[in-house]
């Protein structure tokens, strides 16, 4: 009787001593995750003197939005906004063209050959040509400094693509195919009508991939894309933010030497702030789907 | 006689039945053939479906994959991959004789394995921490806050890494310099911080995302599992070293080969970015190397050759974890 009591008391305060440690490790966790990109915003807003000096710490000193601006009469910033904008709404529905239908019919157990069709699919998943080859390819098609390349290249993702197939194997079922067939109703009727809107939250999910890549990859058009006037945002703050005398030329004029370093910290961490906004807003309201989309894909793994 | 005759009739009618065995299997092949042209036939619409995909592996995946051939070859732009002359391996020799070879294929390995290693445990950790800790608005912002790095793009990170790091107006040195009174260093530049600020910035993005895939597996384990250990008197650290670990071991070890199979390719977007003129000794990989020669030098061969190198370790990575792997435990890609 007494040894069950005693475990019984060890046992919560063994618990109370995990319950402390985990909850003081995910606190440390939040803070090293978010501080670093508030201290951004915070630094976008407060005079460059007192960032530079160590001042601002939790909130902006000396509240400024000289920085932003700046950013906003900058014609180039704005073009590579638009840019890449275009680049992810148009690459993402035409990824959602090619991928939606394919991982449809590679879910029908019906499909004659579909095992060497996603085997043929799934190669590609662990053999490409390499760098060179892929680009000497975009040259001779023409592509080189289309902004089309940029929309093309990418346009399937296999892993994506069997997660949707996955998603159709697990929620469509082969009764409703049959039930739809027998009242007379095509397989591309069947898809569009029943399985597209069944499947709205895969969809959502393989969009935001998608959509994720194009607005964040700047390696393709690194490659592929030579037109300041077709770059997107992400080459264009590659400029800025790395490589500094992109930086000082675009803020020639009368400004000092000092004044100029100081505008360009500044305006540094509106870009990262402009660039980074989209994502950040949208985020928060789509990552329990983001969460599906790992699991739908671990499911298969 | 008797006994022939019966034996030639029977050799007879077991003619006759190899013959109707053999038109029988005619004709069920026959329908057959045209069963499966009556199924492709029904479902035509699957294989249109499969066209743009098909069309677009094809074309940019496949494509290139001939390309490699231009590593045993001078390639000419007029004659094309085919035309061009045959020069064997001297595209490798170079390569293997060149001055940075070593130090090269040093950097990258040195710097795969140790992301490897410090990406690999920590969101394990993380996920056993998740999983021990109650449902509540806290958990479900620590979880938000920690993905949230993940949809940040490899431009900015390196951006913000390079103006927090900054010599003199950087936020970290002045901090450091503050605390503790010690004089700071160009953190970003010098060499012998690059690989840590590589794989730690790496960490610190990938961290929460890649936690949600043990979560999941986590989540997987039967209640009963869980009230057996309580009935068995184990507490919270005796279930978490032997249920919740051994649960999510697969997992890791699929995690591992996925990666292994990988590593030698991804990094070179980030390392690009990071590489300055100061740090090139520990900075330069084979990724880089190769866009340097290839689209920069116009050296189409020599490039060719390091992606087929890289390629080449990158495979030979894989076999060997993954035999590490099915030896050790169960669990193995292939």
């Amino acid at each position: 009787m007494r040894k069950m009591k005693k475990t019984h008391i060890t046992e919560t305060l063994d618990d109370r001593i995990f319950a402390c440690v985990a909850s003081f490790l995910m606190f440390l966790l939040l803070i090293i995750c978010v501080y670093p990109l508030y201290f951004v915003v915070i630094a976008s807003f407060s005079r460059p003197e007192m960032v530079s000096t160590g001042r601002v710490i939790l909130f902006p000193r000396g509240f400024t939005t000289i920085g932003y601006d700046k950013i906003f009469q900058d014609s180039m910033i704005f073009r590579g906004f638009l840019n890449s904008a275009f680049y992810t709404v148009a690459g993402t529905l035409i990824n959602l063209i090619v991928t939606l239908p394919a991982a449809y019919a590679l879910s029908r157990k019906d499909l004659v050959g579909r095992n060497p069709i996603m085997i043929f699919f799934i190669v590609t998943m662990y053999f490409n040509g390499g760098m060179i080859p892929t680009y000497l390819l975009i040259q001779n098609l023409g592509l080189y400094n289309n902004p089309i390349v940029l929309l093309v290249c990418t346009a399937l993702v296999v892993y994506n693509m069997i997660i949707a197939r996955t998603f159709f194997e697990n929620t469509i079922p082969y009764e409703m195919l049959e039930a739809a067939k027998i009242d007379g109703c095509s397989n591309t009727r069947f898809f569009c009508t029943i399985v597209l809107p069944l499947s709205k939250t895969m969809i959502a999910v393989i969009a935001l991939y998608y959509g994720v890549q194009h607005w964040n990859s700047y390696m393709n058009a690194l490659l592929y894309i030579d037109d300041q006037e077709w770059k997107p945002l992400q080459l264009i703050l590659r400029e800025l933010l790395i490589s500094t005398n992109a930086m000082s030329s675009m803020l020639q004029g009368s400004e000092s030497a000092e004044e100029q370093q100081n505008l360009t910290s500044i305006m540094q961490y509106g870009i990262i702030v402009v660039s980074t906004l989209p994502m950040m807003i949208v985020f928060p309201f789509v990552q329990k789907y983001f969460v599906k989309g790992v699991m739908i894909g671990a499911v298969k793994g | 006689m008797q006994a022939n005759y019966s034996a030639a009739e029977n050799k007879a009618g077991g003619l006759v039945q190899n013959e109707r065995k053999k038109k029988r299997k005619q004709a069920a092949m026959r329908q057959n053939k045209t069963g499966i042209w009556r199924r492709i036939g029904v479902n035509y619409e699957l294989y249109i479906f499969l066209i743009p995909a098909v069309v677009y592996t094809a074309i940019f995946l496949y494509g290139p994959m001939y390309g490699v051939l231009m590593a045993f070859k001078d390639y000419n732009m007029l004659e094309g991959v085919m035309g061009s002359p045959w020069v064997g391996l001297k595209h490798f020799q170079r390569f293997f004789q060149g001055y940075n070879f070593w130090s090269t294929l040093f950097n990258t390995l040195l710097l795969s394995l140790y992301y490897l290693a410090a990406t690999l445990p920590l969101p394990v950790i993380l996920a056993i921490i998740f999983n021990n800790v109650k449902n509540g608005m806290f958990k479900k912002s620590v979880q938000l806050a920690a993905y949230a790095p993940n949809f940040i793009s490899v431009v900015v990170l390196v951006g913000i890494m390079k103006i927090v790091f900054a010599p003199d107006t950087g936020v970290f040195n002045i901090v450091i310099e503050k605390l503790f009174h010690v004089e700071t260093a160009d953190v970003f530049g010098r060499p012998e911080y690059f690989r840590h600020l590589y794989v730690w910035s790496g960490v610190w993005q990938t961290l929460g995302w890649n936690s949600i895939i043990y979560v999941a597996a986590l989540t997987g384990i039967s209640p009963e599992l869980y009230e057996a250990f309580t009935v068995d008197g184990a507490n919270r650290l005796q279930k978490i070293r032997y249920l919740e670990l051994p649960s999510i071991l697969p997992t890791v070890v699929i995690v591992l080969i996925l990666n292994t199979g990988s590593i030698m390719n991804i990094g070179f977007e980030k390392v690009y970015l990071m590489q300055t003129p100061l740090n090139l000794s520990v900075s330069e990989t084979l990724p880089t190397y190769l866009y340097k020669m290839g689209v920069i030098n116009n050296d189409y061969g020599l490039a060719t050759a390091v992606g087929f190198f890289n390629s080449a370790v990158s495979c030979i990575l894989l076999v060997i974890v993954n035999t590490v792997a099915k030896k050790l435990g169960d669990s193995s890609l292939f």
